[in-house]
């Protein structure tokens, strides 16, 4: 057991990936000898050579396109995206590709590979370093996403993902990259794709979150129970396939639900968390769902700590159920 | 045509290096092309019939396909796009297979789930590919970097048409190959028309081929209606790649005599001279002649052959009218490996509906939840 951050334990999971099955490889933009910009895969080259980690053009619907051709003949492709505001160019191979390998082949062919990309806001990276695209991609079948928000769980869960055999959205919070310290155990370990994680037990208030918000909402809840309000946090760590069973009990257990995320409200993740909960569990509910999310617009640079949510916005949301 | 390599003028004659093949290989790959223009013929007959729902052809494509792919080695990849049914057939797909595809039936291996005409065969390397425009040519890349990776003497032949050199795969997967320098070799089939658009509207380059150089290797013109030409060019080009040598890039120049499918009408954007003079450049009929004056066929051994092989094609098309019906779990099987709870709650929830109607199957139970 050792004490890391959240991307050194990113890095532990690639090396621990690397040294125990040979067929997996690291690719990217300058992913090779400077370690990736903020430092991911450093090492990998010097331990495992440019055979198994390398530079690529600077082409993400390369490195998705052509990662996808060696998981197909048999290789684990760890393709790093450098910002998930680039992914955009690799989303038809992503989405097209990737995704409906396995479907439309009748399971002749599969493409297990994991795709890693830092999102989310709070470095001041502006529209284009900031974005949270979770929601395109959870929407698209044949596809895992998953989100950690702790050093354990971020190497747990890529693990897990690089050793899955369909292909996984690995989505870094890149705001927590150094924010978050924690004990990480030695070697191989997985944390179960498709499961969430109960944050913190309560039981006046359920707070859905993931990633960067998770963070947030703690600190929110903790600041809820000063005033006497009792708050369930849920980690949803995978958005696809959801462990809905989990989110159904999780809101069943208070009635009162708060969903958190960066990215913007319409049609994101928030959206499908209320509906779940509305289809099966509504009466149970003793108040109306509300969602604290970004807002519906491209995201700021100068004012973005207003654009996020913090844990005064999710406090508020958290009340408002509470008193309802 | 003047700068495209040439074995076999339009009249057949020999104007190139003489083919370093036996009679019967020859002769094998005159039954190939053969093979390839009496699918067409039969498929778009049932599609007429309203039997299947979508047929892209190959005719007047027969020489560049069976030319290219007669080259590739058991162990090599062929990674396609629309027309190369043909090719994959040669190369070990089942005619059975093949049928079984176009009807889209419970016996096709990619249990219905592509529309017609999307064929796949992971026993002879033939992976299944998509719809969409040039996504193949970045896969071909990537795996025959696998195959490198492993050591072994692989090659990967990316086919792809004249409209798809302009997409993003195409220019990814090209730069990708150049730089890694892996055994692929990229065949484009410039059959003149991507659906209605004229493959000289694709690019302001004299030739597609001419695009190779940027990449650094070399790209050929080749005349796509000549058999011989199409293998010497391919022969180069893998034994290259298979050594080491890196990727090349072949340019098959070639005409696609009938419409973009069975749903196209092309009379509406090209002129009938034009298929006209085309036709005098017939693949086959340019084959036979040559094989004809070597006496290595008789006259009329080509109408014998094609009524072998309608014969077999129908047979075929017999088994596969009588199919099973797809059983509806195949809905929401193969999305992932298990199935997840939420799929198989879907399901479940359907079903109930689906039995009402009687439209469930054999094996079409409730999943567990």
């Amino acid at each position: 057991m050792s004490t890391l951050t959240l991307i050194q334990a990113v890095n532990d999971g690639l090396k621990t990936a690397m040294r125990g099955d040979e067929r997996v490889l690291v690719l990217g933009e300058d992913v090779g000898p400077k370690g990736g910009v903020f430092l991911a895969t450093e090492g990998l080259t010097s331990e495992f050579g440019p055979e198994r980690c390398f530079d690529t053009p600077l082409s993400e619907d390369g490195i998705i396109g052509t990662a996808i051709g060696m998981a197909v003949n048999g290789l684990r492709p760890v393709a790093e995206i450098q910002f998930q505001d680039f992914i955009f160019p690799a989303f038809d191979q992503i989405v097209s590709e990737a995704a409906k390998l396995r479907y439309r082949s009748g399971g002749q062919y599969t493409a297990p590979m994991v795709i890693r990309t830092p999102y989310g806001g709070g470095i001041r990276g502006g529209l284009y370093h900031s974005q949270s695209g979770e929601a395109y991609f959870a929407h698209t079948p044949g596809l895992k996403v998953v989100i950690p928000s702790t050093p354990h769980d971020a190497k747990g869960l890529l693990l897990a993902s690089i050793a899955d055999p369909d292909p996984v959205l690995f989505l870094e919070p890149k705001a927590l990259y150094r924010s978050v310290k924690g004990e990480v155990p030695e070697g191989d370990y997985r944390v179960d794709l498709s499961t969430l994680r109960t944050v913190r037990p309560g039981k006046d208030v359920t707070v859905f979150c993931y990633g960067a918000m998770v963070p947030v909402c703690e600190r929110a809840a903790q600041q809820a129970a000063e005033q006497g309000i009792d708050c369930l946090v849920v980690d949803l760590r995978t958005l696809t396939p959801l462990d809905e069973e989990g989110v159904l009990e999780a809101a069943k257990a208070t009635g009162r639900v708060v969903t958190v995320h960066e990215a913007p409200r319409f049609c994101g993740y928030g959206a499908e968390i209320s509906a779940l909960i509305a289809e099966n569990v509504i009466e149970y509910m003793e108040a109306p769902i509300r969602r604290v999310t970004g807002f519906d617009t491209p995201f700021p640079n100068t004012l973005e700590h207003h654009y996020m949510p913090d844990e005064r916005r999710v406090l508020d949301a958290i009340e408002s159920v509470a008193r309802f | 045509m003047s700068s495209a390599l040439q074995i076999l003028a339009e009249d057949g004659r020999l104007v190139g290096p003489e083919p370093d093949l036996g009679a019967e290989e020859l002769i094998a790959l005159f039954g190939h092309m053969l093979r390839v223009r009496c699918l067409d013929e039969r498929m778009l007959k049932l599609q007429r019939a309203g039997r299947i729902g979508f047929v892209g052809t190959a005719t007047g494509l027969e020489a560049s396909l069976i030319g290219t792919a007669s080259a590739l080695q058991p162990e090599d990849w062929l990674w396609s796009g629309l027309r190369e049914g043909g090719a994959a057939v040669m190369r070990g797909l089942p005619l059975s297979e093949y049928v079984a595809q176009m009807y889209c039936n419970a016996n096709d291996t990619a249990k219905g789930r592509q529309m017609c005409n999307h064929f796949q065969h992971k026993a002879s390397h033939y992976p299944s590919w998509s719809s969409v425009i040039g996504t193949q040519l970045p896969h071909a890349v990537g795996a025959a970097f696998a195959s490198r990776n492993r050591g072994e003497k692989v090659v990967h032949a990316a086919y792809c048409g004249d409209g798809a050199t302009s997409s993003n795969g195409f220019h990814s997967a090209l730069n990708f190959a150049g730089v890694w320098k892996v055994p692929v070799v990229f065949v484009v089939v410039d059959n003149g028309w991507a659906i209605s658009v004229s493959s000289k509207a694709q690019t302001a380059a004299t030739s597609f081929a001419a695009k190779a150089q940027a990449y650094g290797f070399e790209g050929r013109d080749i005349d796509g209606n000549d058999v011989l030409a199409c293998r010497a060019a391919m022969d180069e080009a893998t034994r290259q790649a298979r050594s080491g040598g890196g990727p090349t890039l072949l340019v098959l120049r070639t005409y696609r005599m009938l419409g973009h499918s069975s749903s196209d009408d092309p009379s509406k954007y090209r002129d009938a001279g034009e298929v006209e003079a085309w036709a005098a450049r017939d693949p086959i009929q340019r084959f036979e002649t040559w094989l004809v004056q070597q006496g290595l066929l008789t006259p009329d051994a080509r109408r014998q052959r094609e009524e072998e092989i309608r014969a077999e094609i129908d047979a075929v098309i017999h088994e596969q009218e009588a199919a099973p019906p797809m059983a509806l779990r195949t809905l929401v099987e193969d999305v992932y490996e298990q199935v997840p709870r939420h799929l198989r709650a879907q399901f479940n929830a359907f079903l109930r509906v689906a039995e009402e109607r009687g439209d469930a199957q054999p094996g079409d139970g409730a999943f567990p939840l």
